[in-house]
């Protein structure tokens, strides 16, 4: 369809459901054609049904209609049947809004109508405002793919990636493909009846992915730096030999893995004797043994073992690692049936807290125990050490101190991501570096030299942030593979302990997104959790006063500043969430169909009654993501709210600008409400820090407030969840009972 | 029964687990405990006993020869199969309790008056002699187990009930003089005593 060159407006108002009973649809009809201005003006007792959307359908063939605005049911509702490619939308709420949330009842009519009434004009007035996104499409755009660790999680994400066919470019920092997977002697069986540890098949699956035509592997290599965005990474590979290897890639799975937690910081288990162990050292044991008589590094036959689990886990103390490494039973399983299968007579004790084999692990634990391995329940104390050590435990069933001699005794020690650098760590040392510290400027150099994975070039550090126990970012907004840092994903142990089956699931997962996140690259579409949205931001930078707010403020990293200090936009990091545009001082920034007039229009779209009418206007800013469907269910609850707020969703209450606040006191609303997700440490903001930043921004407007002769509490910010759809309405009824006693705006009339 | 204690221990050094797997119905399966607890939790004579099921177990598992075949607690067991019924790893509790508390007795470690241990062996004396239960000789030595006074202290406290299963004819005291018996009691005795060889045999009793 060609653009046409002149907006055509268009609102429609559905008059079914109940709305046409309740409202004066004729009314609205009217308010939409002379205050709205718009040319075409048309109602429907059932628009969303395949007759009303054909009648739409028909005004943008026929009629060249460009923008829409649908009076009808939330945005959130129906969405499929209103959907018009090429035109620009806006919907006014009056179901859920407004026929839903007020009061039944002969003596609300007056008020409903005027409440759907001003959802009208607000509805007009934002698409008169929007343009309809085209996206960005960008034909250079890279969609190969960098898969960083050649572990299985590195080596399967590699080959699903590979499979579909698109390109993969793995780095593996030793020498051989197989990380920790390869230092096996067997692993844990996969498939029914899970009775017998089997063959790794690492040695195979490195023989694939080494021959294989789409994935180039380049061993004994790290990542020497990573900039830009997706679709258009730049890295610079660096070989043992010093050789750099420039490559271009759209996405990057990070499956970097883990290290076992070191055994030293355990000596009173053993850690650090000769015949004390942890996992990884029995596994290079069995391997060296064949399947033959498993010795010890002295070389006597092994003929009693203590598997001594939870070492250094699950500690209490905060000395050593607090979580559960998830692996470590299952393991210790397996290797008791290493000693078992080759000799039943040797003494094989599995000493346990608590004994978790997740999966169908399970059944392996039976089958070990009629192999005859021997599970204790007892927390080790000391294990000391000599010829033959000495196990000192508490029995945990009999109640009792109890000491176990072995030749050997195993440490199940935990998985210690390898996720590079703490940012936590990072950041205090970048401040003082940059406030010219020379130590702290060579305290950067090294961590990015020595501890940093990935190097990237991002003014957020070089690495993705770290969940408490330094585990690589995931889970951001409730998708597993999902990080802050766009187009980047973390697979495998990296991101969470995980045992090898969980690791094969996780790349797998990983790998489909990284190919999702290299074709949204390309077409310019948002990742999750606004994804397919096609609008991107951009700056009028004649205005800019570079004043860095946008740049420091993204949640993304996405703003970068060119070489004349003005924002510079990796539109394919951006996640859409307007956060620069919230913050932008001099209202600079934009999106084509969200932006600070398609709001700014809205707030000024409501019709302000005169003061002695006694009807206070109340404009409630509720980001898009929680709060606006808590409202919308609340309406589906038939719960009541007053009718003198005026809704408007925000992507985020981070894209709020104080402008909008400032013209709503000015032209007369008696209070401003946000609302938005629960910041802070356990934040649910769908932005990272959009929440928190508005909390911020909110408590310095105060002097703003003052100025203009008002009551701080005119403005409040509250957080919400998806869920608190009564509460919802206990905060508006609250807060209008609130304003009712500090009286009505002091503005109104001004405006 | 001494000699077979030292022969048990000579047999399986240190290991109690491999000694039960041989010796006690359905010892095989000890192994399979996970350490749940659930039968713990759910005999209903639970707080009357040293050790639990899975105590036992555990115990078993750890070697503790002498402290499970000396506890009384499979004597306590009274074969509510509650535990067997609950059990997630469906290990036939009761049956491995009764095979211990059997193969306890026969090496002689049951604890020594143990009521259960004391009236099973009294049942059993009884019993193979005729091949029928002497009703009034079996009340009778079980009340004067512990002497005159007391036995006659205990009978007096009975009498009502004594006097009541005499009316029902459920004792008869002409039975103090022997009482009835199995028609072919020769045969009876060789079944008996056959059964014995064989069971002493297969556990490993036999000198």
């Amino acid at each position: 369809m060609n653009a046409p060159a002149t907006p055509k407006y268009a609102a429609y108002i559905c008059s079914g459901c109940g709305i046409g009973d309740a409202m004066k649809v004729g009314q609205l009809e009217n308010i939409a054609k002379r205050e709205g201005k718009m040319t075409v003006v048309k109602s429907h007792p059932f628009l969303c049904n395949a007759e009303g959307v054909q009648l739409i359908k028909d005004d943008i063939a026929n009629e060249q209609v460009t923008h829409v605005c649908i009076a009808a049911c939330s945005r959130r509702a129906k969405t499929e049947a209103f959907q018009f490619d090429g035109v620009a939308m806006s919907r006014a709420n009056l179901r859920e809004g407004v026929l839903w949330v007020v009061a039944q009842g002969k003596e609300h009519d007056e008020v409903r109508q005027e409440m759907a009434a001003d959802y009208v004009r607000m509805g007009c007035a934002e698409v008169k405002k929007m343009k309809q996104p085209a996206g960005n499409v960008k034909e250079a755009s890279s969609k190969a793919i960098l898969v960083v660790g050649g572990g299985m999680s590195g080596m399967t994400a590699a080959l699903e990636i590979a499979e579909t066919g698109y390109e993969v470019v793995l780095v593996e920092k030793s020498g051989a493909l197989g990380g920790m997977a390869g230092n096996l002697w067997k692993r844990q069986p996969f498939k029914a009846p899970y009775a017998e540890a089997q063959d790794t098949g690492v040695a195979d699956m490195a023989a694939r992915v080494s021959s294989h035509a789409q994935i180039k592997v380049h061993l004994n290599s790290t990542l020497a730096e990573t900039s830009g965005a997706p679709g258009r990474f730049t890295v610079k590979i660096a070989q043992e030999s010093g050789a750099v290897t420039d490559v271009t890639v759209g996405a990057i799975v990070q499956a970097t893995g883990f290290t076992p937690y070191d055994m030293a910081k355990l000596p009173d288990l053993g850690g650090g004797q000769a015949n004390v162990v942890d996992q990884v050292g029995l596994e290079a044991l069995a391997k060296a043994a064949k399947g033959g008589e498993i010795k010890r590094a002295d070389g006597k036959p092994v003929k009693s073992v203590v598997f001594v689990q939870c070492a250094g886990q699950r500690d209490p103390s905060g000395q050593h690692l607090s979580y559960c490494s998830g692996h470590c039973c299952g393991t210790s399983v397996k290797q008791a049936m290493y000693f078992k299968d080759q000799n039943p007579d040797i003494d094989t004790v599995v000493m346990y807290q608590d004994l978790r084999l997740p999966g169908m692990g399970e059944d392996f634990y039976r089958s070990a125990q009629q192999k005859g391995v021997i599970f204790t329940k007892g927390k080790a104390s000391k294990v000391s050490g000599g010829d033959s050590c000495n196990v000192t435990f508490k029995d945990l069933i009999l109640d009792e101190e109890n000491t176990i001699p072995a030749d050997l005794v195993v440490l199940a020690t935990g998985q210690v991501p390898n996720a590079g650098v703490d940012l936590e760590k990072w950041n205090p040392v970048v401040t003082a570096a940059e406030g010219g510290d020379e130590a702290a400027k060579a305290q950067r150099d090294e961590m990015r030299a020595t501890q940093s994975v990935l190097k990237l070039t991002y003014r957020q550090g070089p690495d993705m942030p770290q969940f408490k126990h330094g585990f690589a970012d995931s889970h951001f907004i409730c998708f597993p593979y999902e990080t802050r840092r766009t187009g980047i994903y973390a697979a495998g142990p990296v991101r969470r302990p995980m045992d090898m089956l969980q690791a094969i699931d996780d790349a797998t997962g990983a790998a489909l997104k990284a190919i999702q996140a290299v074709e949204n690259a390309s077409v310019g579409r948002a990742a999750h959790p606004r994804s397919g949205d096609l609008s991107f931001p951009t700056a009028r930078l004649e205005g800019c006063t570079q004043c860095k707010r946008c740049t420091v403020e993204c949640p993304f990293g996405a703003i970068d500043e060119d070489e004349k200090r003005f924002p510079k936009f990796n539109e394919e990091r951006c996640r859409r969430c307007g956060t620069c545009m919230g913050a932008c001082p001099v209202r600079v920034i934009s999106f084509e169909n969200y932006s600070v007039d398609t709001v700014g229009s809205q707030v000024k779209a409501v019709e302000i009654p005169e003061e002695d009418e006694e009807k206070p206007r109340i404009l409630v800013l509720a980001c898009e993501n929680d709060a606006y469907p808590a409202l919308d269910m609340a309406g589906l609850a038939r719960m009541n709210y007053s009718a003198w707020v005026r809704v408007i969703p925000v992507r985020c209450l981070g894209s709020v600008n104080t402008i909008w606040i400032t013209d709503a006191l000015n032209s007369g609303y008696d209070g401003v409400m946000m609302m938005g997700c629960k910041k802070g440490d356990e934040y649910q903001c769908h932005f990272v820090k959009g929440s928190e930043l508005a909390h911020y921004r909110m408590s310095k407007i105060g002097d703003t407030l003052k100025q203009m002769g008002l009551e701080p509490e005119r403005v409040v910010t509250q957080e919400v969840a998806i869920t608190d759809n009564a509460r919802v309405v206990k905060l508006i009824n609250d807060y209008v009972a609130e304003l009712d006693k500090l009286g009505p705006s002091p503005m109104k009339g001004f405006g | 029964m001494t000699t077979a204690n030292q022969a048990a221990i000579e047999r399986y050094r240190n290991n109690f687990l491999k000694e039960v797997e041989a010796n006690v119905e359905e010892g095989h399966m000890v192994k399979m405990c996970m350490q749940c607890g659930v039968c713990a939790g759910s005999c209903p004579l639970g707080p009357h006993w040293t050790h639990s099921p899975q105590k036992i177990f555990m115990m078993i598992r750890a070697g503790k020869r002498d402290e499970v075949l000396g506890s009384d607690s499979m004597f306590m067991c009274t074969s509510c199969y509650n535990c067997m019924v609950r059990c997630p790893r469906q290990l036939p509790i009761t049956h491995i309790m009764h095979g211990l508390a059997n193969y306890a007795h026969r090496l002689g470690l049951a604890p020594k008056g143990q009521p259960t241990r004391d009236f099973a062996t009294l049942f059993w004396n009884n019993l193979s002699k005729k091949g029928r239960v002497n009703e009034l000789m079996l009340t009778l030595q079980h009340y004067f187990r512990n002497g005159l006074v007391a036995g006659i202290k205990e009978a007096m406290a009975m009498q009502g009930i004594g006097l009541g299963m005499f009316k029902a004819k459920r004792i008869n005291p002409m039975e103090i003089f022997g009482g009835h018996g199995v028609k072919d009691l020769k045969g009876f005795h060789a079944i008996i005593a056959k059964a014995k060889e064989i069971e002493d045999r297969k556990k490993g009793f036999t000198a």
